[in-house]
């Protein structure tokens, strides 16, 4: 099995500060923006991402944790996933509520996301950042601000590891071709 | 660590893994009874039935939130307006209601093992909400979550169950249920309810309740079942009130940070005082919030079972 890595520590980390500039860009600052990861990559991104910010414009943004298990479409045609805690302990009631995750394929992760804010309030608007998107999609949703594209080929896999999660940072490809 | 069971029958069966990851399940469930809709899609499309033998407020009232805090449906059954009246029998009541297609069936009933039997014949997934004096396995859980959620831990704690012992589906659930983790376990209460050989469980037997609770970190009360005629195991309720009732004073033998439970509906000024029912170390109130989402933990593990 061949193994490329295609984003290393280095490489990751200017990813997010562009990400981070382009989120700031688009809207201006961060007035009423907040940031919520995705259990379990999404969140350490955030954090992240959260620390940027505050270099680059001296605020903290609020930062919430959202777990989508409850509000998967295939939650019981696949082995039935721990459902682990949401911690968003602020008001989103008209923020621009920025949805963070590591990868981004079919979509269903980030519509499920989507319908479990829905059920906290009515944001302003909802922005997603990913640190990759794999193409590949099934339903209309796309990010707004985006690592690396990576089209990827049959046989192929991408992972992305953090130090947080899974001992050091990179992005590899594994796979046939 | 995944869940296989079909059924939760009883705290007996189950590993402490099992336990745990219920306890784990539940404190993820918890925060959307906090949230302004109290509802996510989880259990949309499943079907709840609740089949109550026996009267009830709470469990009853507990599980059919949970479940449709879920998104399931729900149809409760209670005897009194059900063909129980008309002499059916368990077995077909159970069979006629999965020609409905229900998901999950919870059942009450005074008879024990009244839920095994509809565990055997139906291929619902069967959750007993009591069953006679036998066993009472989501009271245990939610006392446990509550445990855990006031101490930080289980283990190494003392925990004094007070009343009627020999009687108490609510107690053997939770003696089950303690066992599996490292604690010391003191059962108190009148000779004649107090099941013989329960020594041989390795707990401790302590028949004055002054030195039953010292040190406690936890006091879990039971309740006189006068509906059940459990008076006569006693010479006199009054007699039981001040001999085994809960009153403050007691209290300072316990640990400072010691909690209070009861599985409610309390006889008040029987087995416990207003002033500790309503006092600062009572977590009955809480005891009930936790109810639900242990019960949508559950819920959520017996419909997604892995088959």
């Amino acid at each position: 099995m061949k193994k490329k890595v295609f984003l290393d520590k280095k490489a990751i980390d200017r990813t997010l500060t562009r990400i981070t500039h382009e989120i700031l860009e688009k809207n201006k600052g961060c007035e009423d923006l907040c940031l919520i990861g995705i259990r379990t990559r999404g969140v350490f991104l955030a954090k992240r991402i959260q620390e940027k910010i505050k270099k680059i414009e001296k605020k903290e943004l609020p930062l919430g944790i959202l777990d989508i298990t409850m509000y998967r479409d295939d939650l019981f045609k696949i082995k039935l996933p721990v459902v682990k805690k949401t911690d968003i302990s602020f008001d989103i009631n008209n923020k621009i509520v920025l949805l963070i995750d590591d990868v981004m394929h079919t979509g269903r992760t980030i519509r499920a996301a989507i319908d479990a804010l829905m059920d906290l309030g009515r944001p302003k608007k909802i922005q997603l950042a990913v640190l990759v998107d794999r193409g590949n999609r099934e339903l209309p949703i796309h990010p707004d601000f985006a690592g690396i594209f990576y089209a990827i080929g049959a046989g192929e896999e991408i992972l992305v590891k953090l130090k947080e999660n899974d001992g050091k940072d990179e992005v590899i490809i594994v796979g046939t071709q | 660590m995944n869940w296989t069971k079909k059924d939760l029958l009883e705290i007996k069966d189950l590993t402490k893994d099992e336990i745990l990851l219920i306890l784990e399940t539940a404190e993820s469930f918890k925060e959307i009874s906090l949230r302004e809709i109290k509802k996510v899609p989880t259990l949309r499309g499943k079907t709840v039935i609740t089949l109550f033998y026996e009267p009830s407020t709470r469990t009853r009232t507990s599980f059919e939130i949970a479940a449709k805090r879920l998104s399931a449906d729900t149809i409760n059954i209670s005897a009194s307006t059900s063909s129980f009246v008309k002499g059916e029998t368990l077995k077909d009541t159970g069979k006629n209601l999965e020609s409905m297609k229900p998901d999950v069936i919870i059942i009450r009933h005074s008879m024990p093992g009244a839920p095994h039997i509809l565990a055997r014949t139906l291929k619902s997934s069967i959750i007993n909400a009591g069953d006679g004096a036998h066993e009472h396995p989501t009271q245990a859980l939610l006392d446990l979550f509550t445990i855990k959620e006031k101490k930080g831990k289980i283990d190494g704690l003392k925990i004094v169950i007070i009343g009627d012992i020999m009687h108490s589906r609510v107690a053997r659930s939770n003696i089950f249920a303690l066992k599996q983790f490292d604690t010391e376990i003191v059962c108190c209460g009148p000779a004649t309810m107090i099941p013989p050989y329960i020594e041989k469980l390795g707990i401790a037997v302590e028949y004055n309740i002054n030195r039953a609770v010292k040190d406690a970190d936890v006091v879990m009360m039971l309740r006189i079942q006068k509906e059940r005629g459990r008076i006569s195991y006693i010479p006199s309720i009054r007699e039981y009130a001040i001999l085994y009732g809960l009153k403050k004073a007691h209290l300072e033998k316990a640990k400072k940070d010691v909690i209070v439970m009861h599985p409610g509906p309390m006889n008040r000024g029987v087995e416990i005082s207003d002033e500790v029912a309503d006092g600062e170390y009572s977590v009955i109130l809480d005891q009930v919030e936790n109810g639900v989402a242990v019960r949508m933990a559950i819920l959520y593990l017996l419909t997604g079972r892995e088959q």
